[in-house]
């Protein structure tokens, strides 16, 4: 059984592929990829996350949406929730901090970038 | 009866004076025994301050040897452990020069591990599809996400007019790329030499569509296809690592071929279908 279920939230299987060769670092991590905000929520009630990583522009539902989503229902709230972003979208990141993302990543995406804030969100050492 | 007094008397004297006698002879003898019992604690009280003083001599003498003997010893001891000491001191300098080493090589080791996964993800998608659009889609991913490019263009060439036409575009428009002919300017130069051009100094460009910052040829071996144009770095991209050369080298291959792979998969379904609704049309 996993130690940590982590939910990548990604349109693009490129980055997600990038993302979970990354996460895959992590001893015990059990990844689920979704294609966008609904394929994520859908996933999310299906099981118990640890963690869950979205970028923020997606089809159908946003990242934003998706992490306000999150944060407002009792279920899920306390589910870290880390935002990938490119730099340049300053405004966006600020947004999805105030949503209630816990932190952020910008592209282009370095695994090691990755590695530590999932290590430090998931709480090991 | 005075006889007989007087004889009694004599005896009497005769037995006093024996009494006497032997009483001397006692008195004389532990007199001697006396002497000797003297004389003997004298031997031996003589004995035993040769004794005593023999025993004060060896002591005194004894007494500067044994430290002496005991001191060198643990001299040597400590000269033994202070040399042990300074081995393992040694030893643990050698451990933690060692320990550096191997911290620096791990995260040399992570970092071609990192680089590794981006080129394998890269090639696994370029390959995961014979969709031209979608093709073209990976490559702009990987260009916006491996790379870190924010505006660049894609061309492909046209074997029959010889001139390279933007097919996609990232962070400008498809318009205002203009067309380029084979061998004319920088663009059409990679295009034709099969060689890559990267500007002088990255920090003083400023977009020329005619001479981007960073132009890669996509080729099957000596053939080129097309070329990638970037003309624009995301904001925390300042230079490009090692590994970014890799993936440009990486692209130049695998891109034009998965670009040709899936152009040709789409010509032949396009003449496919078009075969078949002859066939249908023959054999209705």
């Amino acid at each position: 059984m996993s130690e940590y279920n982590v939910l990548i939230v990604e349109d693009s299987p490129t980055m997600r592929q990038l993302i979970a060769f990354a996460l895959k670092r992590i001893r015990g991590v059990r990844i689920v990829e979704a294609n966008d905000g609904v394929d994520g929520l859908k996933k999310l009630s299906s099981e118990r996350f640890d963690l869950i990583l979205t970028d923020i522009n997606m089809p159908i539902m946003d990242g934003l949406k998706l992490v306000s989503l999150v944060r407002n229902d009792a279920n899920y709230r306390s589910i870290p929730i880390v935002v990938i972003t490119t730099e340049g979208a300053q405004e966006d990141r600020e947004r999805a901090l105030a949503l209630g993302a816990n932190d952020y990543i910008t592209k282009p995406i370095q695994p090691t970038k990755i590695l530590d804030v999932a290590r430090k969100l998931l709480r090991i050492v | 009866m005075v006889d007989k007094k007087t004889k009694t008397g004599v005896r009497m004297q005769k037995d006093d004076e024996r009494l006497v006698h032997n009483r001397g002879e006692e008195f004389l003898q532990v007199f001697k025994k006396g002497a000797e019992f003297t004389q003997d604690l004298l031997r031996e009280n003589e004995r035993l301050r040769f004794r005593v003083l023999d025993l004060e001599k060896s002591q005194m003498g004894g007494g500067e040897t044994a430290p002496a003997v005991e001191v060198k010893k643990l001299t040597e001891r400590i000269a033994d452990l202070e040399q042990e000491k300074q081995e393992i001191l040694d030893r643990i300098k050698q451990v933690e020069e060692e320990n550096q080493d191997f911290a620096a090589r791990y995260l040399e080791i992570e970092d071609e591990n990192n680089n590794l996964a981006n080129l394998y993800i890269a090639s696994y998608q370029l390959h995961s599809t014979l969709d031209f659009k979608e093709v073209l889609q990976i490559i702009t991913e990987i260009i916006i996400n491996l790379i870190g490019a924010e505006e660049f263009a894609i061309m492909l060439l046209d074997e029959k007019s010889h001139e390279l036409q933007a097919v996609t575009t990232e962070g400008v428009e498809l318009s205002e790329v203009p067309t380029v002919r084979l061998g004319k300017g920088v663009i059409g130069e990679v295009a034709s030499s099969g060689e890559s051009h990267f500007a002088a100094d990255f920090d003083s460009y400023e977009r020329d569509f005619g001479a981007p910052m960073v132009c890669i040829p996509l080729k099957i071996k000596d053939h080129v296809i097309g070329v990638l144009a970037i003309y624009k770095l995301l904001m925390q991209k300042k230079e490009f690592a090692p590994v970014d050369y890799e993936l440009f080298t990486l692209l130049a291959g695998h891109a034009a071929t998965a670009i040709f792979s899936s152009r040709l998969y789409s010509d032949s379904e396009r003449k496919l279908s078009t075969i078949q609704g002859f066939i249908g049309l023959l054999t209705k």
